[in-house]
């Protein structure tokens, strides 16, 4: 049920994460961040299986980390979105598969924005949308999206589909977290 | 000669030093020479071939120079059948790497793994060291051109230019008067092939007993060229022109 939302810009991607956090039929948490920094250029936005989620991007994460400390280079945004498919896709055929959805976003140079799902599909994508969420905001996605959109318009859609998501989504989902990754790192934005 | 503490790899002598590992290294001193020159648009490595027969089939010919993957290769000196092994292993590294990251090794990530391998026969015993050197030339997007050595000590080092096997020294003489900072691809195969020609035993160059490589900037980053020995014969003829 979690809203998880990737723009990529002209110059940056934007991630749109939901702010409530959700067991059975109580909302445990209304400020809680779906996005983790994998290391400078790079964040992934996660949903799933609560407990698969923050274990599989925090391992994701220490192995990124890892390769950066031994090798004095860190992995590029696409190395990242290759390992972390890589580890969904061997998790698949185990005794109990990791149940998570990631975007990675990214900038080495130019913005990138990567799909990723519990079954190992790693698509390079414009704009992504995961879960329910994706059949309020793509027909949205489709008409506004343009591959010149600056930061401000970015945002601007980025609110066109949290007002959709609002208007036509069953559940309260407690607004939403915008992350910018831009070439000098990934912020929250205000 | 022998004395105690030469009989294990992993034990020191009183001064210091691990004599299976020097042994190791004199082995190498006896391979035929091989070097590489780092260009600004490429890199050329080139090396001796010690045996060569007339019954020797030529056309299955590079035994020193290896392709690691796209974007490395390398030349060694040694032991030819450790080399082979360890090739092997940097292979797998290297395939590992792009199957999981989809993207090329880095040169230096490579060569730090083969030399943490050669590294480890030098502390635990019972086996011998590796006797083989590499010289690996590659490229990456992030470093560019990067041409290395490794020993079987386990280290490595970067270089312009570079030269193992038997008459180094003199190799690295010449390298050192020769070198230029900015010269192209080509330049640098001719100050090799002028090298090979000068520090060689053998008194007449010839296409049976070189081996040659190159790696080169193309429109997907790089691309390397292991010689056939008739792609050698210019550059023997235009080597010899010029010395005349």
């Amino acid at each position: 049920m979690d809203i998880l939302l990737g723009i990529r810009t002209q110059n940056e991607v934007l991630l749109i994460t939901s702010r409530s956090l959700a067991r059975g039929i109580s909302v445990l948490k209304s400020d809680d961040v779906k996005v983790l920094e994998c290391n400078k250029h790079t964040a992934l936005a996660f949903s799933g299986e609560p407990g698969d989620t923050t274990n599989f991007v925090e391992f994701i994460r220490a192995n990124v980390r890892l390769y950066g400390f031994q090798n004095k280079q860190e992995l590029t945004t696409h190395a990242v979105a290759s390992y972390a498919r890589k580890e969904l896709a061997t998790s698949l055929r185990s005794r109990k598969p990791y149940q998570v959805n990631i975007l990675v976003a990214g900038h080495n140079g130019t913005p990138e924005l990567h799909w990723i799902d519990y079954l190992g599909t790693n698509v390079t994508l414009p704009y992504a949308a995961h879960g329910y969420a994706s059949y309020y905001v793509l027909s949205t996605l489709d008409r506004w999206w343009t591959e010149t959109l600056t930061l401000e318009e970015g945002l601007e859609l980025a609110r066109k589909c949290i007002d959709e998501l609002e208007k036509r989504m069953p559940i309260d989902f407690k607004g939403c977290n915008i992350h910018v990754v831009d070439q000098n790192g990934v912020r929250l934005h205000e | 000669m022998s004395n105690r503490y030469d009989s294990r790899t992993t034990i020191f002598s009183p001064e210091g030093r691990l004599y299976q590992v020097e042994y190791a290294m004199e082995a190498i001193s006896h391979a035929g020479t091989a070097l590489g020159i780092l260009a600004k648009d490429g890199i050329v490595l080139a090396a001796e071939k010690k045996v060569s027969s007339k019954l020797l089939e030529q056309e299955t010919s590079a035994e020193k120079m290896y392709v690691l993957s796209k974007n490395i290769i390398c030349v060694v000196a040694g032991i030819d059948s450790d080399a082979s092994t360890l090739v092997e292993t940097a292979r797998k590294m290297a395939l590992q790497h792009f199957a999981t990251y989809d993207e090329e090794i880095p040169v230096e990530v490579l060569v730090k793994r083969i030399c943490n391998v050669m590294q480890g026969y030098t502390q635990f015993g019972g086996l011998r060291p590796y006797g083989v050197s590499f010289i690996f030339a590659g490229w990456d997007s992030s470093q560019g051109f990067q041409l290395y050595q490794s020993n079987p000590s386990g280290n490595y080092t970067g270089w312009l230019a570079t030269s193992v096997g038997a008459n180094t020294t003199s190799a690295q003489t010449l390298l050192k008067q020769e070198y230029k900072p900015d010269s192209t691809l080509e330049e640098a195969c001719d100050q090799a092939m002028l090298i090979m020609s000068k520090t060689m035993d053998s008194s007449a160059l010839t296409s049976t007993k070189l081996e040659f490589a190159t790696i080169k900037a193309s429109s997907d980053g790089a691309e390397y060229n292991v010689y056939k020995p008739k792609d050698i014969e210019p550059l023997i003829e235009k080597v010899k022109s010029t010395t005349q």
